[in-house]
């Protein structure tokens, strides 16, 4: 009895290890970045006999400063969106058990108020009363931004309708308001400070969204740490009835975590109309959401709530940008690019499934317990 | 192959890593009998039948079915050939009509016969003499009548072997007795019936001969006359069982202060869940029970007291100070503990570890902003399945994952963890195994005996009569009666509930 546990448990220490590896949720989007990185590299010494995919220089940019450039400072940039809207997803996922779909159209709104603020005011006035109206812009935006996510989130948590449905009216509606609100103007800020928040600000070699998204996630870091977000919209999330025996209001947390991806998405718009200093009201941040709820899903979080990884989350982001940068180099025209990621993506997901993953693990507990009955088997002879 | 049997399973071996489920487990079910596969959660009834219906892979053994070797691969399989297995769990459509569910999947060709498919059913129905129309909507009919369809479907599928899990545990007391008679009918008509159930009275009510499981291995198949009550339970659990009369409530009235102000007391309290208005009250060091059959407003009394569900009138006084509970956090923090009636639905949080369902209540009670420390948890989460003797891989297994008996004393940590004044528990014991019910109520006295109130609620009337000083009997909403010392007995409390108000 006690040498047959022995074996068994020996056999089960050695391939534990692999086996706990694999399961792990951050190995799907880890082992995606490690594939894009060995392909680029191959790419790289077959296309070109060269590494100069991942060469990153530090050269003038159009505007004279000295900045740090190459793909991976591009990914690491423009996935900034990405990751923000991947931490508030990741929330209203855990909780509602659905996803918000109007991220984008959202944007557009968040992104038009900041112009709407910032219009008003000529280029000339002091750094100081510039950076005022920029705050005050940004906060402006933060609150309208979060009361549309209060909106999302009271149809879901006391009209108990479907996050995807109850999203969808901001998603038909959010760049109609988001054009009201600026008269459907086509406004550009000529202020060049304007784009330091989605560009550089001078002396600064990194681009300033990489900044932001690492303050926003340790801001989100911290509080997971120190708040019980996490304990509640899991709880929320995979039992919403027992939740509220035990004195947690599921409404107030599927509330909040709409409003917090509101926030989120207050920061992108700030980002967004920052880039280029101007907005398309109908194309600014276009299809932005799909690609939110693909960074969460290639996280490996399951899509009907509860528990949840928000580094994976935050990884799938950037695996999904990464995937994005190496189609263009791979010069697939950008009409095109859509379908390639799709296949890509397909692929990943699957792997991500429940379904494959139950598959590795019973392969594993099989092969475990043949082992284990042979065992017995030859114990017994 | 043994004479008339129907089903032979030998040898049956299923490993998971580190555990051996089932070793080397023989069963036989014969032509036109009831076999009750008794076993403590753990003893790989479950597994057992998992594996005879094709959702494990076996890793040893054979199973043979009217003479012939099977290899059962899925439960499709199972049903292929004539394995027919109906789960604690509706797992029929509620949204679909009777008749429809009886015939879901099997109709051959696009087109459907909905009159011959109605008037089929009608007959089978009437044959099997379950009262329902085959045009009703499933979930419209009561558990008892969805749970007998599910049996006529399986029934109608030719089934040579029929495996019922625990149909009853939501049945009532008439209830049972129509699936008894529709079993007894089955049988005459030479289905062998495995029934899985917790419920010792109704094994010897209904089978014929008894399998008992421990530790995965076979511990014996005996006929029903010649193994007694007491020595069942000492087969299922591998000693000398410590008799239920250890438990007793003497000298509990003594102890109860009735001159000090009561814990808990309510006034008139009115819910919005078909209740009448109620008055009740608790003590110190008290235990009491409410009672009633299915459906008698007393799990909705006790959902009223903690504010599970909305309470729109009444006051209530907690060690003679007026508050108000309207809500389950009003309750916890004022000292009350609930578990509920429904573990599944109301009690557990499935994917959380162990740990975090332990600190969930008192953690929610602590406050959004003030999470425990991990250490913290992991010292309250070991205390607690040191001190219930909770069976568990590790504080961070997902409680889904244990059996039902130990999510349910993961449960019972969290509300114990809370540190409550007044604890109500609505049938802690339902569904678990006779050791970890013993353990309960045990518990529950305890409790009492440090001075907490405890609320116990069970549908089995002795185990109410082992614990409570003082019942409450409730019928149709109402509060009926009150029993207490010498009328706490099976026959008076069967006939308060019955209506004989004398």
């Amino acid at each position: 009895m006690s040498t047959n546990e022995k074996a068994i448990s020996s056999s089960n220490s050695v391939k534990s290890f692999f086996a706990k590896i694999v399961r792990n949720q951050l190995f799907i989007p880890i082992a995606a970045l490690l594939l894009l990185i060995i392909f680029n590299f191959a790419a790289d010494i077959i296309l070109h006999a060269d590494t100069s995919f991942f060469k990153i220089v530090l050269e003038p940019s159009s505007t004279g400063n000295m900045v740090l450039s190459g793909n991976l400072i591009t990914i690491i940039d423009n996935a900034s969106e990405l990751a923000l809207l991947a931490i508030g997803m990741t929330l209203v996922t855990s909780a509602s058990g659905g996803q918000d779909i109007s991220v984008g159209a959202t944007i557009a709104i968040a992104g038009s108020t900041i112009l709407r603020i910032v219009k008003g005011y000529s280029p000339d006035i002091s750094g100081a009363k510039f950076a005022a109206v920029i705050i005050g812009a940004f906060l402006l935006s933060v609150i309208v931004s979060a009361l549309f996510g209060a909106f999302n989130g009271a149809l879901v948590a006391y009209f108990k309708i479907q996050p995807m449905v109850a999203t969808l009216i901001l998603f038909t509606a959010g760049r109609s308001i988001a054009a009201w609100i600026n008269n459907n103007d086509n406004i550009s800020i000529n202020d060049t400070r304007f784009g330091y928040f989605g560009n550089f600000i001078p002396g600064i070699p990194v681009p300033t969204p990489v900044f932001i998204t690492i303050i926003c996630i340790i801001v989100i870091a911290l509080v997971l740490k120190f708040t019980n977000l996490r304990l509640y919209s899991q709880a929320v999330g995979i039992n919403a009835s027992s939740s509220r025996l035990n004195g947690i209001n599921p409404k107030t947390i599927k509330l909040l975590s709409f409003i917090i991806l509101g926030i989120c998405v207050a920061v992108c718009g700030l980002i967004k109309v920052s880039r280029t200093s101007s907005i398309t009201y109908a194309v600014i941040a276009n299809n932005i959401e799909m690609d939110a709820i693909l960074a969460v899903a290639l996280g490996g979080n399951n899509l009907g709530g509860g528990k949840f990884n928000m580094t994976a989350s935050v990884l799938g982001a950037y695996v999904i940008q990464f995937l994005t940068t190496t189609l263009f180099r791979m010069k697939v025209s950008s009409s095109a690019i859509s379908a390639y990621k799709a296949i890509v993506v397909i692929l990943l997901i699957i792997m991500s499934s429940p379904f494959i993953r139950k598959w590795l693990a019973d392969r594993k507990n099989r092969r475990l317990a043949a082992k284990a009955g042979s065992n017995v088997r030859k114990e017994v002879a | 192959m043994i004479e008339g049997a129907v089903l032979e399973m030998r040898g049956i071996c299923k490993y998971f890593p580190g555990v051996r489920a089932l070793e080397k487990v023989d069963f036989t079910l014969r032509e036109g009998e009831i076999h009750a596969l008794m076993g403590e959660n753990g003893a790989g009834k479950s597994t057992l039948i998992k594996v005879l219906t094709g959702v494990y892979p076996m890793d040893g053994g054979e199973v043979m079915l009217s003479d012939h070797f099977v290899h059962i691969r899925s439960p499709q399989d199972a049903q292929n050939v004539g394995i027919a297995t109906v789960y604690q769990e509706i797992t029929l459509c509620p949204n679909l009509t009777v008749a429809e569910n009886m015939y879901i999947g099997r109709t051959k060709g696009v087109l459907t016969d909905w009159r011959m498919m109605n008037s089929s059913a009608g007959r089978l129905l009437e044959e099997l003499g379950i009262p329902v129309s085959p045009k009703e909507q499933l979930g419209n009919c009561s558990i008892a009548v969805q749970q007998m369809v599910a049996i006529a479907r399986a029934v109608d599928m030719d089934c040579k072997v029929l495996i019922l899990d625990e149909p009853t545990s939501s049945l009532d007391e008439q209830e049972v007795q129509k699936l008894f008679n529709l079993m007894r009918d089955l049988k005459k008509k030479g289905v062998g019936i495995i029934f899985v159930t917790h419920f010792l009275e109704q094994v010897y009510e209904v089978c014929d001969r008894i399998t008992v499981l421990r530790d995965g291995k076979l511990v014996g198949e005996y006929v029903i006359e010649d193994l007694p009550r007491v020595q069942l339970v000492s087969k299922m659990l591998g000693k000398d069982f410590d008799d239920m009369a250890d438990i007793k409530t003497e000298g509990d009235a003594d102890r109860i202060d009735l001159s000090e102000l009561p814990v808990y007391q309510a006034n008139n309290l009115t819910g919005t869940t078909g209740i009448k208005p109620f008055d009740f009250e608790i003590h110190a060091g008290e235990v009491n029970g409410f009672t009633g059959l299915l459906g008698s407003g007393r799990s909705e009394s006790v959902r009223a007291i903690f504010g599970a569900d909305r309470v729109v009138g009444g006051t209530v006084k907690m060690h003679g100070k007026t508050v108000k509970i309207r809500k389950p956090l009003d309750a916890m923090k004022h000292g009350i503990s609930y578990l509920p009636e429904d573990r599944k639905l109301d009690g557990i949080v499935g994917d959380l570890s162990v740990r975090d369902n332990i600190i969930l209540a008192l953690q929610v009670m602590k406050g959004f902003f003030r999470p425990f420390s991990r250490a913290q948890a992991e010292r309250f989460a070991d205390y607690y399945i040191k001190l219930l003797n909770i069976k568990t891989a590790s504080q961070d297994t997902p409680i889904k994952s244990l059996s039902g008996g130990n999510q349910q004393k993961v449960i019972l940590a969290r509300w114990l963890l809370a540190d409550p004044v007044y604890l109500i528990l609505d049938e802690p014991t339902r569904g678990i195994d006779v050791g970890t019910k013993v353990e309960i109520q045990k518990l529950v006295l305890k409790l009492a005996a440090e001075g907490k109130s405890v609320t116990f609620i069970s549908s089995e009337i002795d185990e109410m009569i082992r614990t409570c000083s003082r019942l409450i009997v409730m019928r149709d909403g109402k509060v009926v009666g009150e029993l207490k010392g010498d009328d706490l007995n099976q026959n008076k409390i069967m006939a308060t509930i019955a209506g004989g108000e004398s």
